[in-house]
């Protein structure tokens, strides 16, 4: 790759720890992310598999129900906010900067901040487990059993405010920088019409983000108040209002589940198109179902509350918009697979995994529908199927989808491949372990198995299907450290990628791979949809590079992870001591004044 | 060229970077204030035990403090004029304005809250029109707390030799999207609160 040797310094072989605490290169804070949040995702896996471990048989001995109650609810929060947002995010940072064909994001410094912020936030819920006892009350922590009355003995569940609270302000933060960065620094030429699918998806999981996370940010200050300043919003017999809590919790929770599908939709859609050799069918539907299913996610909160005692209307209502949402999704699934049809389709893993997401966010979608209808949701409603239901549109969905852009993005990101053999294999170990764990999980909810218990006794005809789901659990366990043995092999490879190995037709392929520091040693021009294949199919080389180029990037900085210590402050003074968020304040204030000063040229 | 993304002033749009994550922002906080303003109203009306909003709201003296701020944005309006149009003194006499008109209203809010709690002994766990009060104008009040800092640091470095440099006018017009922003927030408050009866 002739690209940027030479021209510039290379300031992306500058290694030592300093250089990646104090970094705003988009690329590495992506790396950051994605190690990170690579870690909570085992973290959570472990916790899912000691549950599973408990119920594997009847009256399991594994575990208390106290310490059963944290590792479930650990094991949501972990995966949902630590683990597929930050992954997500991990590729939004890499890619949205280079799919658009611009040097960085439009807030490099902003965007360190998100990180930094999104590890204090991490560390501080992760840590409750040493300190007195995790959050036991669902990831969804309905009112009462939040409340000071049910939860007085320890700070768990101030622990889960706090934690959302630091959480939200990092993705509001991600959220505010990628939608600015994809209306404001597109290459040349590259409309709106022109975004690859990926980073339309990208656009709209920031504004759900940021329409969304302010309402649970209410929910949270308000339940804090509730826990810790007498205020009584959700408690029941000094007349507050539980079902404000869900209400609330919902309005975001919905949108939320979009914020985590989104992202794999996007993936999907590039990984489809480049691996059929044909152009994704139907672009313009794509997108405008995605921003549909966006909208309506802002109205059908309350299918989460069928069996809360809704008046009759608002069940209709709600159950018809849900349904509703089904004609958008349905309307993707028939474009991925238009995309595939009668194409030329090289069977990689990246591949496997796309389809595999198709196929199973299909299944996941079907029993949405089921349970939109509020009688059958009566019946379904914290049981075992409403379990499978989420796991396989965030297993079989927003993980898979994930998992085909590791594949599919990874040599661009280190210049190696993932080894094909390990990587069919992780695929296999991992489809069939979803399927046994989850699959069964239908049939226990509809013979009742309720959700959250920690034990059940035998002869409810309950056992089999346990047990399945358990050795599923450890196979997809197996699958992942395939996974990670083939991350370590391909990790001590040398460089082959080349900057276009997939032959693929987004701009983030025509830079050399792993990219230089700058993105682009000439900001592309885009002259169609896709971008490679146009200017392959019309003979159009690269552009010339000039000898003596100046690129001026960002300098690092370090008042980011200063600025981040100062949230987690006023984080942990919250959980202890107000003196502690005083001292919180004023390292904020500080590092704000020192920010605006800072030169970034 | 050698510009960084965050001064680099041909953007696709054509608005500066800057000023658009204001506006995206300010979207953010449409949805944070009309969750506690939905909180609010979703209280109104049901029993509770007294005192509550006829018993404590004196319409006279909030009506006194939304002038003020009201005030606050015509001297907002005014330092963007002459930040805009290179009068430096202008700028910093109604930016100061600004801010004090902002400090008054903070002094009558603090005013009307120890006045709810001494006098009619209305707090956080009384009842929750005390709780949905107290927390939403109490973050309206924060907001405005840190508009007056923004604004204060502002007005503080344009003080130095350079000024705020070439950007003047873009600096205190995003500040004044912000500080509108909050104006605005409070005329729906005090609609909400104060004028519609129970
Ligand atoms: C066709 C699309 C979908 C429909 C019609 C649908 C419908 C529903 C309904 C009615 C519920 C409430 C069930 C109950 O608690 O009784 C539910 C729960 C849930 N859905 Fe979906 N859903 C759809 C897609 C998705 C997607 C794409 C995701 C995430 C990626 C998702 C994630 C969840 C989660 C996490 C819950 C359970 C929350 C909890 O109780 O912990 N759903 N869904
Ligand atoms: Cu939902």
């Amino acid at each position: 790759m002739a690209t940027a040797a030479g021209t510039v310094p290379q300031i992306e072989e500058a290694g030592g720890v300093w250089s990646w605490v104090t970094t705003v290169d988009h690329k590495r804070i992506g790396a950051l992310y994605g190690l990170t949040a690579l870690i909570f995702f085992l973290l959570g896996g472990v916790e899912a598999l000691l549950v599973r471990t408990q119920l594997a048989t009847p009256n399991g001995q594994v575990l208390d129900a106290d310490l059963y109650n944290q590792l479930f609810t650990m094991h949501a929060l972990t995966m949902i906010f630590l683990a597929i947002m930050p992954l997500g995010v991990a590729f939004f940072n890499y890619f949205v900067p280079l799919m658009v064909g611009a040097r960085d994001v439009a807030f490099p410094r902003l965007n360190a901040l998100s990180y930094w912020i999104f590890l204090s936030g991490g560390v501080l819920l992760t840590s409750s487990f040493f300190l007195g006892g995790a959050p036991d009350g669902g990831w969804f922590g309905y009112a009462p059993l939040s409340s000071e009355e049910f939860a007085t003995t320890s700070k768990a569940m101030d622990f889960y405010v706090v934690g959302l609270l630091i959480l939200g302000i990092s993705s509001l933060m991600g959220a505010l920088n990628f939608a600015v960065t994809i209306i404001n620094m597109r290459a040349p030429g590259m409309t709106m019409m022109r975004l690859p699918v990926y980073i339309w998806m990208t656009l709209i999981t920031a504004f759900l983000l940021i329409l969304s996370l302010p309402v649970l940010t209410v929910a949270l200050i308000q339940l804090l108040f509730d826990r810790n300043f007498t205020t009584n919003f959700f408690t029941p017999q000094a007349g507050g209002d539980p079902i404000l809590w869900q209400h609330l919790f919902w309005i975001f929770g919905h949108p939320e589940v979009y914020i985590l599908i989104l992202p794999s939709f996007g993936i999907v859609s590039e990984v489809l198109p480049v691996f059929s050799r044909k152009p994704l069918f139907g672009y313009a539907a794509i997108v405008f179902a995605g921003v549909s299913i966006a909208v309506l996610g802002f109205v059908v909160w309350s299918h989460h509350m069928f069996t809360t005692g809704l008046a009759t209307v608002p069940q209709i209502a709600f159950s018809a918009s849900t349904m509703g949402i089904a004609i958008p999704t349905g309307i993707k699934v028939f474009n991925w697979l238009g995309t595939m049809y009668g194409g030329n389709i090289r069977f990689t893993t990246a591949m496997y995994y796309a389809v595999a997401f198709i196929a199973m966010f299909t299944i996941g979608g079907i029993s949405g529908v089921m349970h939109a209808s509020p009688p059958v949701d009566a019946q379904q409603q914290d049981t075992y199927f409403i379990v499978a239901h989420i796991h396989y549109v965030l297993f079989g969905g927003a993980i898979m989808g994930i998992l085909a852009g590791v594949y599919y993005w990874f040599p661009k990101m280190t210049g190696r491949f993932l080894d094909e053999g390990l990587g069919k294999l992780n695929f296999w170990l991992v489809f069939i372990g979803m399927n046994l764990t989850f699959f069964p999980m239908h049939f226990l909810g509809i013979a009742g198995m309720p959700r959250r218990i920690y034990t059940y006794d035998s002869g409810l005809g309950w056992d089999t299907w346990n047990l399945v789901a358990t050795i599923g659990s450890y196979t997809i366990a197996l699958g992942m450290l395939v996974f990670l043995v083939a991350f370590f092999r391909a990790m001590r490879q040398e460089k082959t990628a080349g900057d276009n190995p997939w032959d693929a037709a987004t701009l983030e392929w025509a830079t050399s791979s792993p990219p230089p520091e700058h993105d682009f040693d000439v900001v592309p021009v885009v002259r169609d949809r896709d971008p490679l294949w146009y200017d392959r199919d019309h003979n159009i080389e690269p552009p010339e590079v000039p000898e003596h180029q100046h690129i001026h990037m960002p300098p690092p900085s370090y008042i980011p992870v200063v600025l981040a210590l100062g949230v987690l402050l006023l984080g942990v003074g919250v959980l202890s001591h107000l003196a502690v968020t005083a001292l919180g304040v004023v390292v904020i204030l500080y590092s704000i004044w020192a920010w605006a000063l800072e030169p970034t040229d | 060229m050698a510009t960084t993304p965050q001064t680099m002033h041909h953007t696709t749009t054509g608005i500066d970077n800057r000023k658009l994550l204001m506006w995206i922002f300010l979207a953010n906080e449409c949805l944070f204030f009309g969750s506690l303003i939905a909180t609010y109203l979703i209280f109104k009306g049901e029993p509770m035990p007294g005192p509550l909003a006829d018993d404590v709201l004196n319409i006279p003296v909030t009506s006194a403090s939304t002038f003020v701020l009201l005030m606050s944005s015509l001297a907002m309006v005014l330092a963007v004029y002459g930040a805009h149009h290179a009068r430096p003194g202008m700028m910093k006499v109604w930016l100061l304005a600004t801010i004090l008109l902002g400090l008054t209203f903070l002094g009558f809010q603090v005013y009307e809250f120890r006045h709810f709690a001494h006098e009619y002994h209305l707090g956080l766990s009384t009842n929750q029109f005390g709780a949905a009060f107290y927390v939403m104008t109490g973050f309206h009040g924060t907001h405005v707390g840190v508009g007056v800092i923004y604004l204060a640091s502002l007005l503080f470095a344009s003080m130095r030799r350079n000024g705020l440099g070439r950007e003047t006018g873009f600096h205190v017009e995003t500040a004044g999207l912000y500080w509108h922003f909050v104006d605005i927030v409070w005329i729906v408050i005090f609609t909400v609160v104060y004028l519609i009866p129970a």
